[in-house]
């Protein structure tokens, strides 16, 4: 009975009805959005990739498997608790007394051992599917360095990096297409965690890890930091911008170009790059080099800063100068100590960073 | 004296326990002393019931926190360091010591022993330990240091290195947790020696080791498991102390060193650490289980291999804490493997125990209560188990709340549960006195309502994206409610376990003389008076079968007679 699971690419018809039925129950039952385009509730029984699928698709089988065991064991258990009370307090006789018995326990030794191995098979498929997958050459590559409390995107190829908002390209099935993301850290332990898009993976000092996906819809799908790394921890939080390739296309050649110089802001310019904002903060085509904080060449095109902290507007950018730890307590930004005039200022130069 | 109308007649003295205590002095100078395993036993319980109330306060002003979004009741680095203080507290200083605690009072006493093999190893062991869990306490004020960040650790309770080393954790707060970690580590390896040697050595007459209490039988497993988990973490403590000041770089990702490994060392003992908490549950399951179902234990052979299964097979299994950093696709699928087959002697237990109630008259005292709730809910902390073991879904699961909800039911629904069922049941022995029933009823049906308001919701915001350590979330995410209902079933929990405590202060004073076997048990440490005086038995007992007292109240079908 159980040799046909092995042979099946996935549970049978009559176990997609239920998976269907149990999704659709948890949809109902969570209220997640199944047809909006922004993903606020990272959800993982809301799967947007080829390995969200599966790996949603697997958990569905396991939910089946361990449930009838559940239901099995707890109803003998409920039917022991009501049959064998003890009706009279007074009753002492005691009951016949039975050691054992050596056919039952080889029964319910033998069942489990084959359980195991069938979801064993199950998962070491999908697993073997997901990890060993080989990524095309035209796969989208980007580098994802953890930093204690914000994320840094490195796009080689195209030659820019951006902070906090992944952009990818939508994949079909006329133009598949495939992000690669190999995962580093510039100092402690991080876990690049997008619920809809694959699993979590671990972003560790010294050690590159490797997740790729092919998300199918376009859209925004929220997700965070999943490994402690310190004060804010909680703060360090991830969008992904899932666009059609055209739209991808255009994001980075913006993206690609150095900073805008607009003449109007050039005063809050000399402020920002006469303070020591520039040790750590790149603004390309700018005298501000420094590698320690975000990419801000184009700050402005992000919807939120602090990586994720606040939404991108002026009033809270100017909070965030003022004083970073009322926005984000802990984070490793420094007060810069203006005026509220300089601030202003920075501030609309800033936001002119689009 | 000896009384011969008492169960093994003559093993009882009833001398009266000394009446005369003297002064205070002399009361206090009678416990640090002592080297008898009773009074040592019931100090390290009394060590863990602190910690208990302890790290449950802790728990509440995390769940505080999280009651709803946006919540500014504890700052980010408090928030850290509680919920570092928490896990910590309540493996190390709640759970180890509440183990070894039931241990120390109850082996001897089961197989018929008059103390420890080493009563004064013992003492040190408990004194170890317990200077531990001081010195973990003392950083709250001593752990600043001359850089003057941090007080208590904040690096979570797995310590995930680099996190922990000087460039990132300033100040001694991390210095504290390695080194009470290490001296309580000492003390608990002590406690797994004496164990084994006097399971081994000071069985009475006639106790073979295939007629020990399973209780006993267990408490040798994980003893043993004891003594090959503790040494790879109190390395790893070590290699961590030389990082951090003698120049090392083994975990420091800055001069090359490989923070995986801290993880693999640390799991290595993590996994085989929860199987040492909640084998002991189960041995307090196997005692309780029969005597209120009025049937001997189901397969006891079976129920031995089974332990002895669960201690090899846990070796074998702490990656499945690391399916997340990046291992090949094959070591991933062998701790898949290992993982799902430690399900299989788990499941053999539950079968077991539901065996033994089957065709029984069970009796819902509250020790049964307690270890009935333990069974179901340990069956569903098992299946979610399985759920995390699938590695794929593991990459969804993992460090999320679902994580924390899984072991939650496992530290407190099985765990937590089966030694609120010990402490109901062999209160009687080690005091004299019956806990209140009543008192006891409420404890049980507030702690269930509280608990499964908490931990069965909990489960929710993991699969919703939640993950854990995190001091504050966005709103909006679908996980607002739900945690807000989450922290009100901690606080329910909080509450049950005042009525506990208030429960242990009142029957202490006021409550039913218990005399020498009130629950009409089968092991011997009913056949000697409550609580029992400090040489245990007056003669030694002498045994047939693994239910001794069985054989004298029932000696015209005594279990010799089917026992191999």
């Amino acid at each position: 009975m159980f040799g046909g699971w092995l042979q099946r690419r996935g549970p049978g018809k009559a176990a997609y009805a239920l998976l269907l039925l149990l999704s659709s129950v948890a949809h109902a039952a969570w209220g997640l959005p199944t047809d909006t385009v922004v993903h606020q509730t990272p959800s993982t029984f809301d799967p947007h990739s080829g390995p969200a699928h599966m790996i949603h698709n697997l958990s569905l089988f396991v939910i089946q498997i361990t449930g009838a065991i559940f239901i099995v064991v707890a109803s003998l258990f409920v039917y022991v608790v009501i049959r064998y009370r003890q009706r009279d307090p007074n009753d002492v006789s005691e009951p016949p007394q039975i050691y054992g018995s050596t056919q039952i326990e080889l029964a319910w030794t033998v069942i489990p051992i084959l359980i195991v191995l069938v979801l064993f098979l199950t998962t070491a498929r999908i697993l073997f599917a997901i990890e060993d997958q080989k990524m095309p050459p035209a796969a989208v590559d980007v580098n994802v360095v953890g930093h204690q409390f914000w994320w840094e995107f490195v796009y080689s190829k195209q030659g820019f990096t951006a902070a906090n908002e992944l952009h990818v390209p939508v994949s079909s099935e006329q133009v598949p297409m495939i992000t690669s993301l190999n995962l580093l850290s510039a100092d402690v332990d991080h876990s690049f965690w997008v619920p809809a898009l694959f699993g979590k993976i671990d972003s560790i000092p010294n050690h590159v890890n490797h997740m790729w996906f092919d998300p199918d819809k376009v859209g925004m799908y929220v997700g965070q930091c999943a490994q402690f790394c310190g004060v804010e921890h909680a703060k360090m939080l991830l969008r992904v911008y899932v666009q059609t390739p055209e739209d991808f296309d255009a994001w980075v050649k913006n993206q690609q170009q150095p900073g805008v110089q607009d003449p109007a802001v050039a005063d809050g310019r000399q402020i920002f790059e006469s303070q020591s904002c520039v040790s750590c903060h790149v603004i390309r085509g700018t005298p501000a080099q420094g590698k320690f904080g975000p990419d801000l060449t184009h700050f402005a095109s992000r919807d939120t800063l602090a990586s994720g902290a606040a939404d991108n507007t002026p009033a809270n950018l100017k909070l965030w100068i003022q004083d970073p730890d009322y926005v984000k307590p802990g984070s490793l930004m420094p007060a810069m100590q203006l005026s509220d005039d300089q601030i202003d200022k920075v501030v609309a130069y800033l936001d002119t960073l689009k | 004296m000896a009384d011969s109308t008492l169960p093994i007649g003559s093993a009882i003295d009833l001398t009266p326990p000394s009446e005369v205590y003297g002064t205070w002095l002399d009361v206090v100078n009678s416990w640090v002393t002592t080297v008898d395993h009773k009074k040592i036993g019931l100090m390290y319980i009394g060590y863990a019931a602190v910690f208990l109330l302890v790290g449950g306060f802790e728990a509440i002003l995390l769940r505080i926190q999280l009651a709803v979004p946006h919540n500014n009741f504890l700052s980010p680095e408090v928030f850290n360091r509680i919920f570092t203080m928490h896990g910590t507290t309540m493996v190390f200083l709640m759970g180890m010591p509440l183990v070894i605690g039931f241990a120390n009072y109850l082996v001897p006493l089961m197989i018929g022993a008059r103390d420890m093999s080493f009563p004064r190893m013992n003492a040190f062991s408990f004194w170890m330990t317990a200077l531990g869990g001081l010195m973990l306490y003392y950083s709250f004020i001593g752990g600043v240091g001359l850089q003057g960040a941090g007080s208590a650790p904040d690096v979570t309770w797995w310590a995930y290195a680099p996190l922990t080393e000087r460039a990132f954790s300033r100040g001694h707060s991390t210095d504290y947790w390695a080194l009470s970690l290490i001296v309580s580590g000492f003390g608990t390896i002590g406690a797994a020696v004496n164990i084994i040697a006097t399971t081994l050595c000071l069985r009475c007459k006639g106790m073979t080791l295939f007629r020990m209490p399973l209780l006993a039988w267990l408490y040798l497993v994980v003893s043993g498991m004891i003594l090959v988990t503790i040494s790879p973490l109190t390395a790893a403590q070590i290699m961590l102390c030389v990082d951090r000041y003698l120049g090392g770089h083994f975990f420091d990702s800055q001069a090359g060193g490989a923070p995986v490994v801290w993880a693999h060392f640390f799991w290595i003992f993590g996994h085989p650490e929860v199987y040492v908490l909640v084998l002991p549950a189960f041995a307090i399951a196997n005692e309780v289980i029969p005597v209120f179902s009025r049937k001997a234990i189901f397969g006891y052979p079976a129920m031995v291999s089974a332990s002895a299964g669960i201690g090899v097979i846990s070796l074998s299994v702490w990656a499945h804490h690391m399916f997340t950093v990046g291992m090949t696709s094959a070591q991933n699928a062998f701790f898949v493997l290992s993982t799902g087959l430690v399900g299989v002697p788990t499941g053999i237990k539950i079968f077991n125990w539901i065996a033994t109630m089957w065709g029984g008259k069970i009796r819902f005292a509250t020790p049964m209560l307690f270890c009935s709730a333990f069974l179901i809910q340990f069956l569903f902390a098992g299946l979610t188990g399985i759920m995390l073991s699938t590695a794929p879904w593991n990459w969804q699961l993992h460090n999320s709340y679902f994580v924390i909800a899984h072991f939650h039911y496992v530290l407190v629904g099985a765990i937590v549960f089966c030694f609120f069922g010990g402490f109901y049941y062999w209160y009687p022995k080690m005091i004299g006195k019956m806990l209140n029933e009543r008192l006891g009823k409420w404890h049980f049906w507030l702690f269930v309502i509280g608990f499964h308001l908490c931990f069965d919701l909990m489960h929710i915001p993991g699969l919703l994206g939640m993950p854990r350590s995190i001091y504050t979330y966005e709103p909006g995410r679908g996980w607002d409610t739900l945690n807000f209902i989450v922290s009100m079933g901690g606080i329910i929990q909080g509450i049950a376990t005042a009525i506990f405590v208030y429960n242990l202060v009142y029957s202490y004073f006021k409550g039913e003389e218990a005399g020498p076997d009130p629950w009409d048990a089968w092991t011997l440490e009913w056949a000697t008076s409550s609580p029992p005086p400090e040489y245990n038995f007056a003669t030694e007992p002498v045994v047939m079968s693994r239910r001794p007292l069985w054989d004298l109240k029932h000696p015209e079908d005594p279990d010799y007679r089917y026992e191999e």
